[in-house]
């Protein structure tokens, strides 16, 4: 994991003094709500509807034990005891005090995390694949490009004041795990035929009001191109990118009005510029940077225990069934920690929950922890024959429900009841979701399913590339919900379509029944997934069996 | 044809502690909404917006939002203000929990 030199601690604590005094200054009145928004903004500070909330990046997912427990000290200390895990990889804390805010950020910074433009229209958090240095599918470790791009942008002069936030995402696997095509940029490590490592550039990806498939901007950029080539692309876009309306300024609606060869045209032009002021530093930084991923020293040793709790414990078999995925080295796991218990708030974590994750990973996983964009926690590194003992543990604290990938593994937004962008609330449709499945004792029946759901347009939840997408809006002053099928967050990307009309609040939960009952009946096999029979059969089942009194009518 | 006026008070967010917060009669700001200013006349609201917004130092984002009269005082008209004045629907945080620690 990147530790922290002494210029980044510097650069941290100086930035964390500067944000102190201007707390200061705000309270004092010297400056203006008008004058601190955009401060407070940079540093991760929202103001919602109930308190302020704090964003804090943790960066492509990865997180140490002793950041988790910072985490956690942070959620007891300045706020009510928990936080909420993001779809982009941040932790949000719902109800910190403004004096406190300074303190806390300190208190971060001991641990090397900061809120640093998880806000306002910079270049965001870098996420990456929550697998990232255990996959088996990967071509090489993520991190270390994600660090780079995190560094470089961090506090970039040109990048500070854009006309919109930009998201970048980074991957290596197959297998997309990071929705690398709802990004404004992301980063595909691949090989070319000649066997080097490279990267494949695509822009334009995005949700929200105008939800947008990513384009391949360029199918090789090599290695040491990479960093001028994206400070190109986004110079390009805070060039050209439309600053007349926010909701046109995001560079998906650039590449879409300008073209992607324009786009590419322009980049290549402006990349003939920026590529010689890199002198070969951040060469030198990605080689150093390279070294703090090197992989732990995974340990052998055989699995007997795994297998003897796996064939005489259904519970743990369930477990493991649904919650591990194929690791690298030999005899180890992946462990999906599912922070979705049935009913709970998606994503949300206990302090105690916290701590318990992070001794577990202290203990069996190499210090090691991620947070994924589908806001569970990771244990990257497992031996199998720990497995048994993690599971117990996990148990004894709400935190091993077998649910990883079915449908009460839901991304919510926090929706109404926090955000002050939302028309309606998403996280009670989740848990009632969650629920209801989970009476019916239905969902390992119904397979592989992601639902998603978003609370207004913004789409934070994700709610366009789920296999079932709720979004939720303000119908003249009723709480609706607006249902898209046929979403995909993974290589095959898709933005789902809408089933019609919307549903009021006490309707949903049933009509979400209706779909997956649905599929149940029309599924050809228990092998295929929602999505593969929406993909044979189509909108129509699923709107006959959603509007019943309508197709009637029509009839 | 212009809407007609319907009632509003003045509500915002307290600086310090980020709450909801209301504008009295009195001048004041209270939190709980029942003890607001409710104001049935539009040229009245916009005098009363101007007034609210000398507070700006210590209080943020303040705007007119629809209210009716009910039993003990304004009442919400829309979700979002019910939402605002109780707490969130997941924990029994914010408003609600302060009310019951009373």
């Amino acid at each position: 994991m990147y530790k922290y030199n002494d210029f980044d601690t510097a650069f941290l604590e100086e930035r964390n003094r500067q944000f102190r005094a201007q707390v200061e200054r705000r309270i004092d009145g010297s400056l203006t709500e008008d004058e601190f928004k955009p401060l407070r903004l940079m540093n991760g500070l929202y103001l919602q509807l109930h308190a302020y909330m704090l964003r804090v990046a943790i960066p492509y997912g990865t997180l140490s034990a002793n950041q988790m427990r910072q985490l956690a000290l942070l959620a007891e200390k300045w706020d009510k005891g928990y936080g909420h895990f993001t779809t982009r990889q941040n932790i949000q804390y719902n109800w910190p005090k403004l004096k406190d805010v300074p303190d806390m950020l300190d208190a971060l910074a001991e641990v090397n995390l900061h809120a640093i433009q998880t806000s306002g229209n910079t270049i965001r958090n870098v996420t990456a694949d929550h697998f990232a240095g255990a996959a088996a599918d990967e071509i090489e470790d993520p991190r270390p490009i994600a660090e780079l791009i995190r560094q470089w942008s961090t506090d970039h002069p040109e990048f500070q004041f854009m006309g919109r936030k930009f998201k970048i995402a980074v991957s290596a696997g197959e297998k997309d795990r990071a929705v690398l095509k709802a990004h404004d940029l992301a980063v595909r490590i691949l090989r070319n035929d000649a066997g080097e490592i490279g990267y494949q550039v695509l822009v334009g990806g995005g949700l929200g009001r105008t939800p947008m498939i990513g384009k391949v901007l360029n199918e090789f950029v090599r290695q040491d191109d990479l960093l001028p080539y994206i400070e190109s692309v986004v110079s390009v876009w805070n060039q050209h990118g439309r600053r007349d309306n926010k909701y046109k300024a995001r560079i998906k609606i650039t590449v879409h009005e300008m073209g992607l060869d324009k786009i590419r045209e322009l980049t290549e032009e402006r990349f003939a510029l920026v590529r010689p002021t890199f002198g070969g530093a951040d060469l030198a930084l990605f080689e150093e940077i390279k070294a703090h991923f090197a992989n732990p020293a995974f340990r052998a040793g055989d699995i007997d225990a795994y297998q003897a709790a796996y064939d005489s414990d259904p519970v743990f078999r369930s477990w493991a069934d649904t919650n591990l995925t194929a690791h690298k080295a030999d005899n180890h796991s992946i462990v999906t920690i599912s922070i979705k218990a049935h009913g709970q708030t998606p994503g949300d974590a206990t302090a105690e929950q916290m701590r318990v994750m992070a001794d577990l990973a202290e203990e069996y996983g190499y210090g090691e922890l991620r947070i994924s964009h589908e806001q569970n926690v990771i244990l990257p590194h497992v031996h199998k024959n720990d497995l048994p003992a993690i599971h117990a543990r996990l148990k004894d604290h709400g935190l091993a429900t077998a649910n990883i990938g079915l449908i009460s593994d839901i991304i919510a937004c926090p929706g109404m009841d926090y955000c002050a962008l939302a028309t309606a609330r998403s996280i009670p449709v989740a848990q009632e979701i969650a629920t209801r499945f989970d009476a019916l004792k239905l969902e390992h029946d119904v397979g592989h399913l992601q639902i998603k759901i978003s609370g207004c347009i913004n789409a934070c939840g994700h709610h366009h590339v789920g296999h079932i997408g709720i979004l939720g809006l303000d119908r003249a002053g009723v709480e609706n919900y607006q249902i898209t099928l046929g979403g995909d967050a993974t290589e095959t990307a898709a933005i789902g379509t809408r089933t019609g009309p919307g549903f009021a609040y006490d309707e949903i939960v049933p009509a979400v029944e209706r779909i997956v009952l649905a599929y149940l009946d029309i599924r050809d096999s228990e092998e295929e997934t929602f999505l593969e029979t929406y993909r044979r059969v189509g909108m129509d089942p699923f709107k006959a069996a959603l509007y019943p009194a309508v197709e009637k009518k029509v009839a | 044809m212009p809407r007609p006026f319907t009632p509003k008070i003045i509500t915002a967010n307290d600086l310090l502690e980020g709450d909801v917060i209301y504008y009295t009669a009195a001048d004041t700001w209270t939190r709980n909404m029942s003890e607001a200013e409710l104001i049935e006349d539009e040229a009245v609201s916009q005098l009363r917006l101007l007034e609210a917004q000398k507070d700006a130092l210590t209080v943020v984002g303040i705007y007119l939002t629809d209210a009716k009269a009910g039993e003990a005082g304004p009442e919400p008209t829309h979700f979002r203000e019910d939402f605002r004045r109780t707490g969130p629907s997941n924990y029994r945080h914010g408003k609600q929990e302060a009310a019951a620690n009373v």
